[in-house]
């Protein structure tokens, strides 16, 4: 059997080109797969897609592909905190696609899942509207929603097999195992490689039959957006 | 007197019933979570994955993959879970979420929201607020009642933009609590030393006084 095992970042996206749609996983810069973005940057990749809530925050993460100008258009659900792309938007340098995060989310997971679409009550009488079909199901309206799927997906576990299955550590989970199921490439970068069978069945959270490509990456920055804390009494 | 913003905190956290999956927006609502009457007990939901959220973490146990919607570090309670992005706003729009708190920028009197921008102002994006308002099972706003340019933000009908319509259950104010009503709002209480001729005078759509 082919091994999915990867030795970096640099082998594993080997087959990125330009003007792919890119699906990051993570919330703000928390969950990112750090040395993938890395390896985009430098590459260059250009006229890049990117499906993510965040698309980087506060400089740095995804933000780093928008500094370098390698980003055409972005699929989010939120750009406070993200001055970067704020100004390109603003500029009209780069298209951005608002989405209710929410939205974004099964939107993701119907691309994954093989599903056509879905009607969802959120985003009835608002701009998210704006040229979607509008259904009443039993007395409510809901709004039709398509499918989002990429060429490639980024994901940071914090263990993995060599049979690509993943294990999410906290609320680094959030957008991950989403949006490697909805990419032709799902590239997996984990904290911790394990050998096969080193990982309980039960406690799997996402199949390897959803990752391509896995490798390690023992180090990561970990960036804490608002260091939060309460004094000890 | 009017209502401090902490006794506009403390009277949102009187909404809140023993028992309930809570989900607290950024800012204001937030503070709820610090105010929870005596015996009064909540779960509180953050829409990037998380149940059972605690307090923020002392010094030395601050973790950056554990944090809010707000991406502040925060702790996991015991019996608390965590989960993906997809499976968190199966709770919201499933109406699992027993009651949402939000800020607000209008609310009208039938009932519908807007919070989540303000047209010729860089937009920051919905995030959850559309998910939110849509699906928790009762919307409780935290806002002031006049915006800072002296407009009222209880209106007959929006002129912001709509997060979501007909969602918002309760308002609460610097001069009370209101609850949409159709085409008024009613006053179901007045913070102490407010009259009616004030709350008249702050509000854009008709008020009835209970």
């Amino acid at each position: 059997m082919k091994t999915k095992v990867r030795a970096d970042a640099r082998e594993a996206l080997a087959g990125m080109r330009d003007g792919m749609r890119l699906m990051a996983g993570g919330f703000g810069l928390s969950g990112n797969a750090e040395h993938c973005i890395e390896e985009i940057a430098r590459r260059g990749l250009k006229d890049l897609t990117i499906i993510s809530n965040n698309c980087g925050n506060q400089g740095q993460g995804l933000a780093v592909l928008l500094k370098q100008r390698q980003i055409r258009k972005v699929i989010c659900s939120f750009i406070g905190g993200n001055p970067d792309l704020a100004e390109q938007y603003a500029a009209g340098t780069v298209e951005v696609e608002l989405n209710p995060q929410g939205t974004l989310a099964e939107r993701i997971r119907a691309g994954g899942a093989g599903i056509g679409g879905f009607y969802t009550p959120t985003g009835v009488g608002t701009v998210v509207a704006e040229g979607k079909e509008v259904r009443e199901l039993d007395g409510k309206p809901y709004l039709l929603e398509r499918p989002l799927r990429a060429d490639y997906a980024i994901v940071r576990a914090a263990v993995g097999d060599p049979d690509g299955n993943l294990r999410f550590y906290r609320t680094a989970r959030s957008f991950n195992p989403v949006v490697a199921t909805a990419a032709e490439v799902t590239v997996a970068e984990v904290d911790r490689l394990v050998g096969r069978g080193e990982l309980d069945p039960d406690d799997i959270h996402l199949p390897g039959i959803f990752v391509h490509h896995i490798f390690e990456a023992r180090t990561h920055k970990n960036p804490i957006e608002f260091r939060t804390t309460r004094k000890r009494p | 007197m009017s209502w401090s913003k902490d006794d506009m905190v403390r009277r949102a956290a009187a909404e809140l019933e023993d028992g309930q999956v809570v989900n607290l927006g950024i800012g204001m609502p937030t503070e709820v979570a610090n105010h929870l009457p005596a015996g009064v007990n909540v779960t509180l939901h953050s829409e990037n994955g998380l149940l059972g959220m605690g307090p923020f973490p002392y010094d030395d146990e601050v973790d950056p993959q554990v944090i809010n919607a707000g991406k502040q570090t925060v702790t996991v309670l015991p019996g608390g879970s965590v989960f993906d992005s997809a499976l968190s706003f199966a709770m919201i729009r499933g109406g699992h979420v027993d009651m949402a708190v939000l800020g607000g920028l209008e609310v009208a009197c039938n009932g519908d929201l807007a919070n989540w921008t303000v047209p010729g102002k860089m937009t920051t994006g919905m995030g959850g607020a559309m998910d939110l308002a849509a699906g928790a099972r009762r919307l409780v706003v935290l806002q002031t009642h006049v915006a800072k340019d002296g407009k009222s933000k209880l209106v007959p009908s929006l002129g912001l933009p709509a997060t979501a319509l007909r969602c918002v259950h309760r308002v609460i104010t610097e001069l009370g609590v209101f609850d949409p009503a159709g085409d008024h709002f009613v006053c179901v209480e007045k913070a102490p030393g407010v009259g009616e001729e004030e709350i008249r005078k702050g509000t854009a759509a008709p008020v009835v006084f209970r």
